[in-house]
């Protein structure tokens, strides 16, 4: 692609295991349900048992008494002030104050001596509702006279968006071909292993700091200043180990962290809460289930020439970051195919239902689902290769979008070949045995998001006299690998080992401000800012050196824990011998700072016109399935993948990334449903909220992906995103070969043996009617 | 309240005596009384093994195992015995250098379920390897550098194993 790509690095694109893995492997990580601290009491969460009723009173007088209990508070303990993301979208509060409005939805909080003692309390605590009419589904709840959720929201919308680009209706006009086709898609969670955890302290001195497994540490610090009404300075949230995000509450302050807090206030004593996996599926942050109906123009040779979208999406009954995703969702359509008139309208509604926000891949992958189902149809409809009418409208690199993306780098129509070849397409594709399929599914996601508010990111370097690094971010890492690869990153500009590199956890009493990890902006946003701040450290070391030497500074590489004059090798030093020099004899503390901001790019979130991110990255792959006619049930037999990462910084993560994200994918599109009756979740456990085993995917001789590689310009060291692009494309590929497999057609999800058993059913009597 | 009972448990070859409410699982009591913590609370019904310890050597779900009933029995965690473990050691190695840890939080359990395996069968399949799995959620991996991890871990066994034998063959 470009004589960048050949550069050798010293640390960088070796696949380098995470640093933090030999203290998980032997369960010395601590994560937040594992710290434990003198005295310290348990706290339980009372949850409303409706889905909408006004709280009338609330009788705290007997669980209080019960032996054991030290406090219990409810909405009223706290100040009354709504906390969220947005000005407009500020709907939460610490505990229901006067009404719930979706069943779990926190309305007292008791702390006592064990977690036994606190569930006890739970039922000893009498609320008095008067219940309200409630509603679930959106199209009910924008009806007049509906019941109303929120008064500033009428007709319930909780966000809406429209965008235009093109004469949409000219092209549509113009079109050989036009198809129509409406999509439906589901509740699923996130399924992290590591239910959400804190411990609130709020010390004699007024400073409340909270332990807690959160992926967006600085998130949850504004919000909690927010509800609890009272300065960010005095508070303070420290980063546990996080076992597992995927967006979500780890994104945000909850309940518990509030009320962890206040009760830590009113008995002198830290309060740990941890939910049970019940609370954890029952209560908001799911991915959104969406009505999705798609227009869409194509010329004879599948050229697309307009698409037209409106999106309706059932929000539950918060905003959470509700308002993003449906603009996110039509921002994709942008993506990976070109569009050149489009018109995109949507709803977010709101409903007596857990509430909806972030999930891997957000809302990416429902429009995914949605555009290369009917991409597939649309090819078989016109007779063109399904391969084929990917490529004719694949954007490329140097592309700008009609919404104002601008392309770096985008291998699509590699990625595309790529898969063809891994999976053996040409030669499986409409030759396979009956009930055995082969699909294609392609996506695309973002580098990080370019947002109102706080997008930019900061990295700090502070050497140290062994000659070691110190290096500290607000990005946390997950799982995903961003203590590792930050590390790297450093090691490479600095000239040391990665494990020279401590990579210190979010403290948000000494880290850097960030706005946190999702969006697949670390890599690109924070790694960027950490290049800069290694830099900036071997400036100062190379002019302390560079005179030390009596060599020109410019002539001074970092390597192998040495500063080598490149003229004269025979001329080094090393880096430990300056960084003392410096300390000692010059008195100089030796640190970098780096950033790395948005630019001055301004995304215009009404038009929905803007360079939403700094890079983006394409993907496809195809899927192979055997569909058992007698049960209906899906074995996927197995899966190619490849994406367009940019150059992976470490190919043993990345690889981590794009497989877990593809199997994520296939539990969403199989089996995982929040299923909800009249807003109870019926499935609140991993009993019956089925997640993908071992046993469920394809051998790892059928299970490959490839990295096509390519160097992003606007990425750290030629990276792009990894860990959510690899899963957009699976669930349509997933539809497509059952389709290929069976002639089923779903555009429901999760596609579950009966629906697939129904539409056999269709399919044979079709047959039957056709015959002679 | 009830009152405590006396237990005995002998935890990676150490004998603890201890004071505790006759529920409490042996998951509870391994994290509360003795702070052992590399054992992971989860879904708390034997669904996701993150809570997985060995007793007499057989993999179980110590959230739906009674501490009183553990008595007698050798307990094995994450944790390890004092003096070491060479076969949780390789498992461990392996899955730090294939990949197989991620957010980590479900390692533990993946760690101690493969000793159980590896001791049944050293030279497991695919196949047998993936079954071994169920009721062992990931979700970070896609268990496939788990799986790979475990092939890893099992040529590691034998291959000490095997320089071993010289010695063991008289």
């Amino acid at each position: 692609m470009n004589e960048q790509i050949r550069r050798e690095f010293q640390v960088l694109g070796k696949p380098t295991p995470k640093k933090d893995a030999p203290l998980k492997a032997a369960g010395r990580a601590e994560f937040a349900d594992d710290i434990n601290m003198p005295g310290m009491l348990h706290g339980k969460l009372l949850r409303s048992p409706h889905p909408h009723a006004r709280i009338v009173s609330i009788d705290t007088s007997r669980a209080a008494a019960l032996p054991g209990v030290r406090a219990v508070i409810t909405g009223k303990d706290f100040p009354g002030v709504r906390y969220g993301n947005l000005p407009r979208t500020r709907d939460y509060l610490p505990l229901a104050i006067d009404t719930v409005r979706y069943i779990g939805e926190e309305v007292a909080a008791v702390a006592a001596i064990d977690e036994d003692t606190a569930e006890e309390a739970l039922d000893l605590l009498q609320v008095e509702y008067e219940l309200l009419p409630a509603v679930f589904e959106p199209e009910e709840a924008m009806k007049p006279g509906a019941p109303q959720l929120h008064a500033p929201a009428p007709g319930n919308i909780s966000a809406h968006t429209e965008s235009q680009f093109g004469d949409v209706a000219a092209a549509f006009a113009e079109a050989d071909y036009v198809r129509e086709d409406v999509f439906e898609t589901h509740a699923v969670k996130q399924g992290m292993l590591e239910p959400h955890a804190c411990v609130g302290v709020w010390d004699s001195f007024g400073k409340a700091t909270l332990w807690s497994c959160k992926m967006s540490p600085y998130t949850v610090w504004r919000q909690l200043a927010m509800g609890l009404d009272i300065k960010p300075s005095d508070i303070r949230v420290v980063q546990t180990y996080v076992g597992g995000g995927f967006s979500g509450g780890k994104q945000e302050a909850m309940p518990m962290d509030f009320c962890a807090l206040m009760l830590s206030k009113k008995t002198g004593r830290p309060v740990k809460f941890v939910h049970t996996m019940e609370e954890v599926l029952t209560i908001g942050h799911m991915r959104h289930p969406m009505k999705i109906w798609l227009r869409t123009g194509t010329t004879k040779d599948g050229r697309i020439l307009a698409q037209h979208c409106k999106l309706l999406a059932n929000g539950g009954a918060y905003s959470s970051i509700g308002g993003f995703s449906i603009f996110l969702a039509g921002a994709m359509l942008n993506l990976p195919y070109r569009v050149p008139n489009m018109k995109f309208e949507s709803d977010r509604v709101y409903t007596n239902n857990g509430f909806c926000g972030a999930l891997r891949g957000h809302t990416v992958v429902q429009m995914c689902f949605a555009r290369d189902s009917q991409l597939e149809r649309i090819a078989e409809d016109l007779g063109i290769d399904p391969l084929e009418i990917r490529r004719r409208n694949a954007l490329h690199d140097g592309d700008v979008t009609p919404n104002g993306f601008r392309i770096n780098t985008f291998a699509f129509d590699e990625c595309i070949t790529r898969v063809a070849e891994m999976s053996g397409w040409y030669s499986k594709r409409g030759k396979l045995p009956k009930y055995r399929g082969i699909g294609f599914g392609c996506g695309a996601h973002l580098s990080g998001a370019r947002l109102m508010g706080h997008s930019a990111s900061a990295a700090e370097i502070r050497m140290l006299e062994d000659g070691t690094v110190h290096l500290t971010t607000g990005s946390t890492d997950v799982g995903q690998g961003v203590e590792t690869v930050m590390s790297m990153i450093a090691a490479e500009v600095l000239g040391v080992e990665v494990d020279d590199v401590n990579y210190l956890k979010v403290d948000s009493a000494a880290t850097p401000l960030d706005p946190g990890t999702f969006g697949s902006r670390v890599t690109l946003f924070t790694g960027n800012a950490v290049k800069q701040a290694a830099e900036e450290v071997c400036r100062q070391l190379a002019e302390i050196a560079g005179e030390r030497m009596g060599v020109d500074q410019q002539d001074l590489v970092f390597r192998k824990r040495e500063i080598i004059n490149r003229k004269d090798e025979r001329q080094r030093v090393s880096l430990k011998e300056i960084v003392r020099w410096a300390m000692f004899q010059q008195g100089r503390v030796i640190t970098g700072r780096g950033t790395y901001g948005a630019s001055e790019e301004k995304i215009d979130f009404q038009t929905g016109q803007g360079n939403l991110s700094p890079a983006y990255n394409p993907t496809a792959c195809a899927v192979e399935v055997e569909v058992d006619p007698e049960t209906g049930f899906v074995d996927v037999v197995g899966l190619w993948g490849a994406d367009d990462s940019g150059t992976p910084l470490n190919p043993m993560a990345v690889r981590g990334q794009v497989i877990g994200a593809a199997v994520m994918s296939i539990g969403h599109a199989l089996y995982e449903n929040l299923i909800r009756v009249d807003g109870k979740v019926m499935n609140p456990s991993f009993r019956d909220y089925k997640m993908p085993q071992a046993t469920d995917l394809p051998k790892l001789a059928d299970f490959q992906h490839a990295n096509v590689i390519t160097w992003e310009p606007e990425g750290p060291f030629g990276a792009k995103e990894a860990g959510q692009g690899a899963g957009t494309g699976v669930i349509a590929a997933l539809a497509n070969a059952i389709y290929d497999a069976t002639g089923v057609r779903l555009t429901r999800l999760p596609m579950t043996p009966e629906s697939i058993l129904f539409g056999l059913k269709g399919v044979q009597q079709q047959k039957g009617n056709r015959g002679p | 309240m009830i009152d405590l009972i006396p237990v005995s448990l002998r935890v990676n070859g150490v004998r603890y005596d201890i004071d505790i409410r006759p529920w409490r699982t042996l998951l509870e009591v391994l994290r509360e009384s003795l702070g052992m913590t590399g054992t992971k609370r989860s879904c708390g019904e034997g669904q996701c093994g993150t809570c997985t310890v060995l007793i007499d050597g057989k993999a179980v779900n110590s959230c739906l195992y009674l501490a009183v009933e553990a008595q007698g029995k050798e307990i094995a965690t994450i944790e390890g015995p004092p003096a070491g473990d060479p076969a949780l050691q390789q498992i461990q190695r392996s899955f730090v250098s294939k990949g197989a840890v991620q957010c980590g939080f479900c390692t533990p359990g993946m760690v101690v379920a493969t000793k159980a395996l590896l001791a049944d069968n050293p030279a497991p399949s695919e196949d047998e390897i993936r079954e071994a799995l169920v009721g062992h959620l990931c979700r970070c991996t896609g268990y496939v550098q788990i799986v790979e991890a475990i092939q890893d871990a099992a040529r590691g066994m034998q291959d000490a194993a095997s320089q071993m034998a010289p010695k063991g063959s008289d």
